[in-house]
């Protein structure tokens, strides 16, 4: 098992991959990218029992779907880290004729993508669809979702927190990206989202938080304790409370860095933030 | 020839469906239906009790069911979707481009009670936007079989093509004219060949479409007939060899005149042989309640409508 310390700085890495990806193409989603650093390191790092050598089935692995599709750049910088592909090609994000589309897809055959998203909303169906296969095949493994909060103010997907747990898909875990932000602002603001637990609960989620989702640690351990839940007979919700733009001084606090890319002062200033552990690409 | 294609009696396209998939269910292991809460009317029962654990039931929620069938699709299954036609389009456009069409996932949207057919519930429901809006998809086959034995064998056929597909049937008992036999995607029928005019029909309209063939013949109008049951990929070839003898063409189909089978032969038509066409389509507008033959009568569907069109257009020669 990796150390902490070891996951921490792939993160670090994570992160500066993510910033270099959407300031050479001046545009793209650094904030949440960045916040949710600690989950994809510790998912593909240490939690998922994976197959690098990309197989679209899935089959006999734990696969993951990545619902908020705009966070594309810490999902491509975790796969290219992960072995999926060379880290090199991060430099062609959002670029002509690149595999790395400014939202995931699937059509040009980039490894580790199963599903195109970005249009939001839909990324928890289709791991109900691919839990349900596993189910039918005799798969014990894991389907894992990441959705983002504000997200959560699209109807499908109540439709789809509905489906789970009348079905009993104890083989899926859904994380919900809870940084309280969004393009036009803090989603209190925006359209709250209310008791975002209780709404789980309610819909018949094993619903569980992780306090800091910036905290490697307690990020691991969580996600350790949401897979230790399933096959009880109910899906699993984690709640992941983290910062978007974190960890860097002034992309934090402020809805501001959802969708921005930085100058090239401001991400001489990021970077000198954040230490280059496996070498920039 | 016109006279090889004789009613054996009504029966429903939906029912080709119901039947088509209880039978590829027994074949393909790998077959999975998914329904939003009308197994009634898409006929899937007979599925449903053979193979209960292949069947889902998703509730009213289509948008979750097209999720889900791509989900399935990526674990190798091949997911038939049962909802209306309006459910299966238009409220999930977005669903089906972005997870289906677009990231090419092997998933077969199975859509009834599509067009004015549909009869008494009304325009809310009887859409005729649906071909439109699915042949605007890269990579999406759109299929709309004639009667109940060309839904039940296209049922069937379209499960060893890998890709995305469109169904188009309906809910009315119709008059069964088509052989049991293979269906081909894209290879349109040549029901009858003439030299005066050709007439192109899908969906239920091909029986409308024959039944004016014949009453043109009586009157000494060769016609050429296809039935077009798959509009995209369109069969150019046949359209191109019919119009090339006839040099004028009427269009039939139970849709909006945008969008629909005849956009898509006038598109091969100007850019391969120019020539005059009518349309047999709605005139965009909604529907409304009725009867499925006076709806078809009062918007212009009706078999007298198609020899008017054959008419007009023969003399735009």
């Amino acid at each position: 098992m990796p150390e902490i310390t070891y996951l921490e700085n792939v993160a670090s890495q994570v992160r500066r991959d993510v910033l270099r990806q959407v300031h050479a193409c001046a545009s793209g989603h650094p904030g949440a990218s960045l916040g949710c650093a600690e989950f994809f390191v510790a998912l593909y790092f240490e939690i998922m029992h994976h197959d690098r050598a990309f197989n679209m089935k899935g089959a006999g692995e734990d696969v993951f779907f990545l619902s908020n599709g705009h966070i594309s750049p810490v999902f491509y910088s975790t796969l290219a880290r992960s072995g999926y592909f060379e880290v090199a090609e991060l430099a062609t994000f959002r670029k002509l004729n690149s595999r790395l589309q400014g939202h995931p897809a699937t059509h040009e055959g980039l490894p580790g993508i199963r599903i195109a998203s970005g249009s939001l909303g839909q990324g928890m169906s289709v791991a109900i669809g691919v839990a349900l296969g596993k189910k039918l095949d005799g798969d014990d493994k894991t389907v894992f979702v990441l959705t983002g909060d504000g997200e959560l103010q699209e109807g499908q997907v109540w439709e789809a927190a509905m489906f789970a747990p009348h079905n009993k898909l104890d083989n899926m875990i859904v994380t919900v990206d809870l940084n309280g932000r969004q393009i036009d602002g803090d989603t209190k603001d925006v359209l709250s989202l209310g008791d975002v637990e209780g709404k789980w609960r309610t819909f018949g989620w094993d619903v569980m938080t992780i306090e800091n989702g910036n905290d490697m640690a307690a990020v691991v351990s969580g996600l350790k304790e949401a897979k230790s839940r399933l096959g009880k007979g109910k899906p699993v919700c984690v709640l992941l409370k983290t910062e978007m733009g974190f960890p860097i001084d002034f992309m934090v606090g402020t809805h501001k860095w959802h969708g921005a890319a930085p100058n090239d002062e401001q991400l001489a200033n990021a970077l000198g933030q954040l230490e280059e552990t496996l070498g920039d690409y | 020839m016109l006279q090889d294609y004789i009613s054996t009696g009504k029966k429903a396209t939906r029912d080709g469906f119901g039947e088509g998939l209880h039978e590829l269910g027994k074949q393909n292991p790998n077959v999975v239906a998914l329904c939003a809460d009308l197994v009634a009317s898409l006929k899937m029962a007979d599925f449903i009790k053979a193979n209960p654990e292949r069947f889902i039931q998703v509730g009213i929620a289509e948008a979750n069911m097209m999720g889900i069938a791509a989900g399935l699709a990526i674990g190798g299954k091949i997911p038939y979707t049962g909802t209306f036609a309006n459910f299966s389009t238009g409220r999930v456009y977005d669903q089906i481009r972005q997870s289906i069409a677009y990231s090419h996932k092997n998933v077969k949207i199975c859509a009834s009670h599509a067009g004015l057919t549909l009869g008494e519930d009304g325009a809310t429901h009887q859409i005729l936007e649906d071909i439109g809006m699915m042949r605007m998809l890269p990579g999406m086959t759109v299929i709309n079989p004639c009667d109940f034995n060309q839904t039940k064998a296209a049922t069937i056929a379209i499960a060893e093509h890998y890709g995305p597909v469109y169904l188009r049937f309906g809910r009315p008992n119709w008059p069964n004219i088509m052989p049991e036999y293979k269906f081909e995607i894209g290879k349109a029928i040549h029901m009858n060949e003439g030299s005066d005019v050709t007439i192109i029909a899908t969906g239920h309209l091909v029986w409308n479409a024959l039944e004016a063939a014949r009453a043109l013949e009586a009157e000494g109008i060769s016609v050429y007939l296809l039935n077009i049951h798959t509009i995209k990929p369109l069969d150019e070839e046949a359209i191109l060899d019919a119009v090339s003898k006839t040099k004028c063409v009427v269009t039939c189909e139970e849709h909006q005149i945008n969008g629909g089978l005849g956009d898509a032969v006038a598109n091969v038509l100007a850019r391969n042989f120019p020539a005059p066409q009518e349309y047999v389509a709605v005139k965009d507008s909604f529907g409304e309640s009725g009867t499925p033959d006076q709806l078809l009568v009062k918007y212009g569907l009706g078999t007298d409508d198609v020899i008017a069109a054959a008419k007009k257009v023969l003399s735009r020669k």
